[in-house]
Parts: C-alpha cells; sequence; structure tokens
C-alpha cells in the first residue's frame, strides 16, 4: 500500500475525493457583511425562528446541511456519515441535527478548527472506502458561545479591542468522489501549541504560534512554498493574530506576500463593530464553504489552504488560572 | 512517594512548560504585545467620567423630584431614587441597549448602581430557557453574587477595623 503520510504529519491524498457541493448560512450580522451575497440562506435575527439560541443554532446546522446535500442533488439517506463539530458543551449541535438528520454521526471537537478537522478526517474515510459521502459541518453562534465561554450576551462589560465576535452561522461541504468540485489534496495536522496566555479576550495572539507551527510542518513535508498557493487563509486570528503569524513565518523564512488572509476579516465589513474580527468555528466554515469554494469554481483560485485555528479552553480552565492550548488544522483544495 | 514523581517531573501545574519552553513562552508574549492595540486608558476615563457622571446626574433629579413632588423626606428620598435606576436599568438591558453603552461607557455604566442591576438582569435574561428555578433564579446571581459576598466581607472588616480605631480613641 502506498504511503498516503508524507514527512511528519501531512496526509497526502490521491486527488479522488472532491468537495461536491457545499453550503453556508449565516445569522442577520453575517448577513450584511461582506459574504451577504454567497451564503445560501440568512437569518432575520438570531433566534432563527426558535425559542433558544441553542435550538437556533442547531436549526442552522441542519439547514445548512439541507442546502449542501441539496445542491448535490442528494438526499439524506444517500449520504453515508455526517462528521460534525461546534463549541456547545458536549458538542450538542452536531449530535442534534444527526439526530434530526438520522445520518450516522461522528461528533468531533477541535473547537474552532473543527472546520478543517472533521473535512479532514471525512476525506481520508470517503479516500479509504469506508464512505462513498460524506457529509461535514462546523457551526458557532454569537450568542450562545458568550453565554458558554464567557458573560451573559446582555451584559454591559466593555471588552478590550482584542476581543473578537464570534460568527453566527453554519458551514456544510459534502465529501465524495464525483463531480467535479475541488479536490482535497492535503492536510496537515495540528500539534498543540501553548505559548502560555491567559486571556479570553485575546485569541488570536494565542493561535497564532498554532497556526505557524501547522503551515511551516505543511511547507516541510509537502516541499511546497506560500507561492505555490494563490490562497491561504487561516481560520480565525483576526487583525491581532493575523499579523504576528505573518511575522512569525517571515522569521521562518516564508513570505506569506498577499494572499495570506484571515478568514476573521472576511466576513465583517469595517463599519461592523466585530472588535478584532470574527471566531468561532463559523468563521472559516463560512468562508470556505461560501465564498472560497465559489471562487474556486469560477476558477478565480485553482490552489488553496484553509488553516482553522482552535482555542482548546473551557471556561473552568481559564478561571483556574491555565494558559489557553491551541491547534490548527490545515487542509488544501485544488480545482483541476 | 507518587506526589514526588509528580512534582519532580512536571511541576505544579498539569501540563506546565519546562523552563526553555517558559523562556520561549515569556519572548512570544513579549513579542505579541507589540501587535496588541493599547487599551484607550485616556477616553476610557473621560468616556467613563461623562456616563457616569450622568448616571449620578440623573439620579440626583429623580432624587429632588421625589423630595419635591411626591413628598419624600430627603434622607428617605434615595430609596425610591435607586428603585427607579434600577428598573430603568433592567428595562435598558431586556431591550438590548445597556450593553452597547456599557461598550462605549466602560465603567461609567458598570460602577453606579445601574451596572449592578444590568449584571443581575442579563444573567436572569440569559438563563430563563432553562427555566425559572434553575435557570433564573440558579442564575441571576452570577455576576452579582460575587459583588454582594466580597461587598458584605469587606463591610465586616470595615467595620471591625472602625470599632476596635473607637475603641482605642
Amino acid at each position: 500500500m502506498a504511503n498516503k503520510r508524507i514527512g511528519q504529519r501531512t496526509f497526502s491524498f490521491n486527488g479522488e475525493v472532491r468537495v461536491i457541493a457545499s453550503a453556508a448560512v449565516g445569522g442577520p450580522k453575517e448577513g450584511e457583511g461582506l459574504l451577504q451575497k454567497e451564503l445560501d440562506h440568512i437569518y432575520p435575527d438570531n433566534y432563527a425562528g426558535q425559542d433558544s439560541w441553542e435550538k437556533a443554532e442547531q436549526k442552522m446546522m441542519e439547514d445548512a446541511v439541507d442546502h449542501a446535500v441539496k445542491k448535490a442533488s442528494l438526499s439524506n439517506d444517500q449520504v453515508d456519515l455526517f462528521l460534525a463539530g461546534d463549541l456547545l458543551n458536549q458538542n450538542i449541535s452536531a449530535s442534534f441535527t444527526a439526530r434530526t438528520h438520522q445520518i450516522p454521526l461522528m461528533g468531533m471537537f477541535g473547537a474552532c478548527s473543527a472546520s478543517m478537522l472533521t473535512l479532514t478526517t471525512g476525506a481520508v474515510l470517503v479516500e479509504a472506502g469506508f464512505c462513498n459521502t460524506a457529509v461535514v459541518a462546523a457551526s458557532s453562534h454569537n450568542c450562545t458561545a458568550e453565554r458558554q465561554y464567557r458573560y451573559p450576551t446582555e451584559y454591559g462589560g466593555q471588552k478590550p479591542d482584542t476581543a473578537q465576535w464570534t460568527v453566527t452561522g453554519s458551514g456544510a461541504a459534502i465529501l465524495g468522489k464525483k463531480g467535479s468540485g475541488p479536490r482535497v489534496r492535503f492536510a496537515t495536522i495540528g500539534k498543540v501549541v501553548d505559548m502560555g496566555l491567559k486571556n479570553p479576550f485575546d485569541m488570536g495572539s494565542a493561535m497564532a504560534p498554532a497556526a505557524v507551527d501547522t503551515i511551516e510542518a505543511h511547507f516541510k513535508d509537502t516541499g511546497r512554498e506560500p507561492k505555490d498557493y494563490d490562497l491561504i487563509v487561516t481560520g480565525d486570528l483576526a487583525s491581532v493574530g493575523h499579523p504576528i503569524a505573518s511575522q512569525l513565518l517571515a522569521e521562518r523564512g516564508y513570505d506569506m506576500g498577499k494572499n495570506f488572509r484571515d478568514c476573521g476579516l472576511m466576513i465583517y465589513t469595517e463599519d461592523q463593530q466585530s472588535f478584532a474580527g470574527g471566531s468561532g468555528c463559523a468563521s472559516s466554515a463560512l468562508v470556505t464553504y461560501s465564498h472560497l469554494i465559489d471562487e474556486m469554481k469560477r476558477g478565480n483560485l485553482s490552489r488553496l489552504m484553509i488553516v482553522a485555528t482552535g482555542a482548546l479552553m473551557n471556561p473552568v480552565s481559564y478561571q483556574q488560572g491555565e494558559s489557553i492550548p491551541c491547534v490548527a488544522h490545515a487542509v488544501t483544495l485544488e480545482m483541476d | 512517594m507518587s506526589r514526588e514523581l509528580d512534582t519532580g517531573q512536571q511541576g505544579n501545574q498539569s501540563g506546565s512548560s519546562s523552563e526553555p519552553q517558559k523562556q520561549e513562552q515569556k519572548e512570544y508574549q513579549e513579542f505579541a504585545g507589540k501587535y496588541r492595540p493599547k487599551p484607550k486608558l485616556f477616553t476610557n476615563c473621560l468616556k467613563a467620567f461623562i456616563i457616569g457622571g450622568l448616571i449620578c446626574v440623573l439620579g440626583q433629579l429623580l432624587q429632588m423630584m421625589y423630595i419635591q413632588w411626591f413628598g419624600f423626606k430627603p434622607d428617605h428620598a434615595g430609596d425610591p431614587t435607586v428603585a427607579t435606576l434600577i428598573f430603568l436599568a433592567c428595562l435598558l438591558t431586556g431591550l438590548g441597549v445597556y450593553d452597547n453603552i456599557g461598550q462605549w461607557a466602560g465603567a461609567g455604566s458598570a460602577v453606579p448602581v445601574t451596572g449592578f442591576a444590568n449584571s443581575i438582569a442579563s444573567a436572569a435574561l440569559e438563563h430563563y430557557t432553562e427555566g425559572y428555578v434553575l435557570g433564573v433564579g440558579g442564575n441571576m446571581f452570577k455576576l452579582a453574587g460575587s459583588v454582594i459576598v466580597w461587598g458584605t466581607v469587606s463591610a465586616f472588616v470595615v467595620g471591625v477595623i472602625r470599632t476596635v480605631i473607637t475603641m482605642l480613641t
């Protein structure tokens, strides 16, 4: 059997697995932002017709999966596996969505790196033949995340400029061996990196070293360079973490240039108050599964790398004074 | 014995880092610090002064109103004044406005009694989907509880000091 792992931690796919279809849905704020024309559905309010924010997040993931399945001209029973992750305790958005859709579930937690964690695992299982079609999804909701990780949403505490705005919405993609969508080419799995930062209102600088570590590993493993990609995006480093990552990579000899961007800065306009930028599982999921995949299909991007970054703390750990361990998973997509 | 092994190999915090790692962490933290926008201390203080001051002016006006028009004695007029401010803060919290004021005003809207009311009302709102007993009742004082506990404790300590000083003099 051919060795599918190259270098230290990169999976090399044979190119058979494609993103057959993808979809993304977002809340009202996301709908007014930069992705407004590319989202499949925009909800008029954060409740999405439900009576709690948790149910709203679940509804968003259900809808994202529905849109993706429909765009792939499939039905739920033709999808073999559902891999999903979110930020809520015990991954309830993913599990409850699977309860609705009745697709066999593998729930995964990677905090905000869930989008690429599920995409990698899904692609591995499809290529290996354990399933023909898999749907991968990730979601987050500003209000559920605020409540779980920080303060009540209506609490009038002042947030610093380094804080980020958790993106409300969900993105989903269908993986299979048919169609003409982008091919999954490489996936580089992240190590957990902890630089000792403890401020939950400054996740960008906590996560930047994890992104750098994974990007560097990817280049070393594959022998590729930044210029081999039309675009490299990080998940949610925002305006504090992204320049840090850029500088750290430059110090390690990788000039990232203009084609290095951050999903957290590709969602809201400058007029929309989002502090340093977007964060959450939906940050990379929304941008990748709407704008970026669309750009690939339009022929504007042919080689893309998405590096989804996640902060792996919980509210108890940081209150106990633990620092914030972070991870980043990278996936590269290529158009023919 | 096992304890010795634990501390010997791992340090006092689970997952804590070795010395060279700590050095690397420290260097990174200094480096990352340069990228963080500086907190706007002066502007924030000014905003807090203005909004905090305005809230106090409003309180003063309310107090005068209760004395002038509702026949409250000056030393009792504070009670309806505080109640009115609390009501207004809760209303603005429910309307989803107070958090926006708080983001702008910082300590200006957090320190007065309105901020205390907001911390209780916002927690109550936040948890009402979990039911009135364990949700609202159990979580209402999630943020304010700390103020009540440590406020009482410090009042006690100050009271003791005061009593001791009075006894001595």
